[in-house]
């Protein structure tokens, strides 16, 4: 385990990683979660880019007198993932959307019991009436 | 807000780390797009949040044990920027010593993402597109109240008219620029499609929805991504009638570096039309939504 | 290079290139055409891809034209042609079911996009199998994935958009650990190439970067799979996804992740490092043993049957992990046949309550009361794939059992065996509350007159419950391939 200061890079990018991740799993307001997802998505992307740094090297387009780049694989990927993280928190937010207009709220707790309720109301109806073909 | 200026942040260090298309990338699209949609989202839902009812206990477990193991992945790994890292050694050194005579173009990065790896972009235009899907499926553009022309969700602003006009065809011309000199400089299909995007959204803003819808009407939006992917992989066949594998840009000119060339101009183009369609409809589904009691 | 040489890329590029084409056209019926034809030519192709591989050859395709490791490669094996003939098959049936059960569920003005984005599933299924690239199979699994997110919210029911959205933020966690994984596997070795990688890992996977990354995977992939604990977001998913996704995602969806699972744990890692040196396997054989209990029970108990199916799903994914614990031919076979007897199984099971709730309505159990009269040829469909679920010959469910068993066996661990005849009895628990209420309960006074489903429904309902039969008497093809694909992974890898 050589050489902390060269795996500080690392860390910092776990650290944003996991208060991303944290907020995605413990925030009840859905769209908290995404922006979390998005935070937990963006902090990867910085951990693939510094592991595509080279010392000394520059930006990987072919100039004149530059002999040293960065490597372009990594800024490859990640371009396309932040695309499908753009793609992602744009799906998510329809959702959202219409998960508010058709609850009245963004909030986990409150989507979860308005469908207990729901579930309670049906099961009551159907010991009410056996054989009933109604949902 | 906060988040728009995270990604803003995090823009400038990937520039830090000589990734410059990245930055861009980031910038447009992560502060940019990202930004305007969470926004938007919290127009249409409750400004403010409740406080969750079950513990912190358990996520703050499963986080803590995720951050472990991600530090434990790290003990091993090469240093930060270290040359001699496997990272670097060997797949990397052709793309850069050879990548610019075999694809013809100095730009690395897009080397790599239009020719090398070619189909991992062609999918990625295809999540674009299937991101836009599913708003149209889910959301659909609606005829919201400010679709009608005229009237400007800020108001009647002399001056931000008159700034907006001038800026408007700059903004575009930009955004051609960057389509075109992608394979020079930073840039490239993406980031044009999004700042082409953000010029008509300016447009929107500014001077009412319903103008810019006249403009560009909505249902041309979903025909025009449709097209893009079409595009992008109508050059993919192009290549399989020419008797090689899907993607192939060799056989499309006379000779190979110059088909390159004309291959990867052409996906670009399919990918920023697809781009631009796509978060130009998103904003035309969230915007023109009413927001309900 | 002919026709025959593009057919690796040319099943995906079919569904891929069609749903563009749908939205073009933006018409129901034509979208329905278009989304079949593309699954029936795609079917075609791997069908012919089969007949290509099976002589044990291995089909590599350079996308690009840049060979492999720089450019991306389509790698296609006796295992990827196998689990393409599924997704392709099952494709081509839903195609034809969806006719009438699209326009029953979804609106008018949508359909066509609607088409488009199963088209989406679709292709971004089959381009997760054909790849040889790593970092390839994450694009087309967040292809697939956002497409899957936005068909499951078409559901009737407005619980069909918070289950989405649980599907889509457990979903991207799982995809986002991949990335992580791919990162850490690329740190170390320098390559996105499965082949390349498996070959260049030996040397490194003595180091915590490799060790990390071998979690990563192996979590975001379960989040996938629907492997307990990570399994919360399929019942939802499938009980309120119109009937058409749920039969199509129960059929493919996971199996696909499955397939992902082999890949990366017995080709890219290594039988040796993964299932030897990491404790994968007592981690497969503990998780995969729990899910099929716990889901199994949970089953019995659930008044909506798509929800009770669904857990029966979870459980039959612990079967599928179970068999990779056990690290042997028979153990891994048993997984890949039971990948495509549960294909077949599940998929005609949902097809036929898809047909139920076409005519009635709802799923509820209440609902099937005295439907065995009603709707004879819909409620015997259920009967037989349930009978092929619970493992009981000569169906197709009770050879893959049978496999697993014997595995188990030959290991000397009989308790496993018990607990898996355990699960077959949980399952012939809830499968028979279904029937009894079919058969034996009286139509209630109120219920509405129902006539049995229509031809373009039962046909595709029927052919799968009559492969369920034939593959369960005449197992030459799904066992033999099956076993061959196990023992080239095991042989080749580590």
């Amino acid at each position: 385990m050589s050489g902390i200061p060269g795996l500080l890079n690392y860390w910092v990018a776990v650290f944003l990683m996991m208060a991303g991740f944290y907020v995605v799993i413990a925030q009840g307001n859905l769209i908290k979660k995404l922006v979390g997802l998005g935070l937990f998505q963006t902090s990867v992307f910085i951990f693939y880019i510094t592991v595509g740094k080279v010392s000394g090297g520059n930006a990987p387009i072919l100039s004149e007198g530059i002999t040293a780049y960065s490597n372009p694989l990594p800024h490859v990927l990640i371009l396309t993932a932040i695309v499908v993280g753009v793609a992602t928190t744009a799906v998510g937010l329809a959702l959202v959307v219409r998960i508010q207009e058709a609850y009245g709220s963004v909030e986990e707790d409150d989507i979860n019991d308005a469908d207990q309720e729901a579930e309670l109301a049906l099961t009551r109806q159907h010991d009410g009436k056996p054989g009933d073909a109604g949902t | 807000m906060l988040f728009g200026i995270y990604s803003f942040l995090t823009a400038a260090l990937f520039m830090d780390l000589d990734a410059v298309d990245v930055a861009f990338t980031e910038a447009a699209v992560g502060a940019g797009v990202t930004t305007v949609l969470l926004l938007s989202g919290l127009r249409l839902t409750n400004r403010w949040e409740h406080r969750p009812r079950h513990g912190r206990l358990v996520p703050l477990i499963v986080v803590g044990i995720t951050g472990a193991a991600l530090i434990y992945g790290t003990m091993d790994a090469p240093l930060f920027g270290d040359p001699d890292a496997p990272a670097h050694r060997h797949v990397a050194p052709r793309y850069i010593e050879q990548g610019p005579q075999e694809v013809g173009m100095p730009n690395m990065v897009t080397a790599v993402l239009a020719s090398y790896r070619g189909y991992d972009t062609f999918g990625e235009t295809v999540v674009i597109f299937t991101a836009g899907l599913a708003v149209m499926l889910l959301l659909g553009i609606q005829q919201g109240p400010s679709a009608s022309p005229g009237r400007a969700a800020i108001g009647d602003q002399p001056v931000l008219r008159v700034v907006a006009k001038f800026l408007l065809p700059f903004i575009l011309l930009y955004a051609l620029y960057v389509q075109m000199h992608g394979d020079f400089g930073a840039g490239g299909g993406f980031q044009a499609g999004v700042i082409f995007a953000t010029g008509f959204v300016l447009y929107a803003l500014v001077f009412g929805e319903g103008h810019a819808r006249r403009v560009v009407p909505p249902r041309w939006l979903h025909r025009l991504a449709a097209l893009g992917v079409l595009i992008y992989g109508g050059v993919g066949l192009v290549s399989l009638f020419g008797g090689k594998a899907f993607l192939d840009y060799t056989v499309l000119a006379h000779d190979p570096v110059h088909g390159q060339h004309l291959g990867v101009l052409l996906v670009e183009l399919g990918v920023g039309v697809t781009v631009f369609s796509v978060v130009l409809a998103i904003f035309y589904a969230l915007s023109g939504r009413k927001r309900q009691a | 290079m002919t026709l025959p040489d593009h057919l690796p890329v040319l099943v995906v590029l079919l569904p891929l290139l069609s749903a563009p084409l749908c939205i073009l056209v933006d018409r129901p019926r034509a979208g329905w055409l278009i989304a079949l034809i593309a699954s029936w030519l795609s079917f075609a192709a791997s069908v012919a891809l089969m007949v290509q591989v099976s002589g044990g050859e291995t089909i590599s395709y350079h996308l690009g034209g840049w060979a492999p490791p720089w450019g991306i490669e389509y790698r296609i094996d006796l295992l990827a042609a196998f689990v393409l003939l599924i997704v392709t098959g099952m494709a081509s049936l839903v195609m034809v079911f969806a006719r009438h059960s699209v326009v029953d569920e979804v609106p008018e003005e949508r359909i066509a996009r609607f088409y488009a984005a199963l088209l989406l599933v679709f292709a971004g299924l089959v381009g997760i199998v054909a790849t040889g690239d790593a970092f390839n199979v994450f694009v087309f699994l967040e292809i697939s994935s956002l497409a899957s997110y936005a068909v499951i919210s078409m559901g009737r029911d407005r619980r069909a958009l918070n289950a989405a959205f649980q599907y889509l933020v457990m979903g991207t966690i799982g995809a986002t650990f991949i990335l992580i994984g791919i990162g850490f596997l690329y740190m170390m070795t320098g390559t996105l190439n499965m082949l390349d990688l498996a070959a260049r890992l030996p040397e490194v996977s003595d180091t915590r970067t490799v060790r990390a990354g071998f979690a990563f995977l192996t979590v975001g992939i379960g989040l996938k799979l629907a492997m307990f604990p990570l399994h919360l977001w399929l019942p939802n998913a499938y009980a309120y996804a119109p009937s058409a996704v749920t039969a199509f995602l129960a059929a493919t969806a996971t199996k696909v992740a499955v397939y992902v699972l082999l890949r990366f744990v017995l080709e890219i890692f290594g039988a040796e490092f993964s299932l030897g040196a990491m404790p994968l396997d007592l981690i497969l054989m503990v998780l995969g043993t729990i899910g099929i209990l716990s889901a199994s029970l949970v089953a019995v108990f659930q008044h909506d049957v798509k929800r009770m199916f669904a857990y029966s799903s979870v459980a039959q994914i612990g079967y599928m992990l179970l068999g990779i614990s056990l690290a042997s031919t028979t153990g891994v076979g048993a997984t890949i046949l039971h990948v495509f007897n549960h294909a077949l199984m599940k998929g005609a099971l949902f097809l036929a309550l898809g047909a139920v709730a076409y005519r009635i309505g709802a799923v509820t159990l209440r609902d099937f009361a005295g439907l065995g009269r009603r709707m004879p040829w819909t409620m015997a469909a259920i009967v037989f794939s349930g009978l092929s679920m619970i493992g009981v010959p000569p169906t197709a469910g009770f050879v893959s059992k049978w496999y697993l068993v014997l595995g188990t066996l030959e290991q000397g661990l009989w308790p496993l065996a018990v607990l898996i005849l355990i699960g077959s009895l949980l399952a012939l628990i809830y499968v028979w509350r279904l029937v009894e209420t079919a058969y034996f309960d009286s139509v209630g006074d109120d219920a509405p007159p129902v006539r049995e489903a229509p031809a373009s429904m039962l046909i595709p309902i029927w052919i799968l419950v009559a492969a369920n039969f034939y593959f369960g008497l005449y197992t030459d093809f799904s066992v033999g391939t099956a076993m061959r694909a196990a023992s080239a992974l095991l042989g080749g890898g580590g």
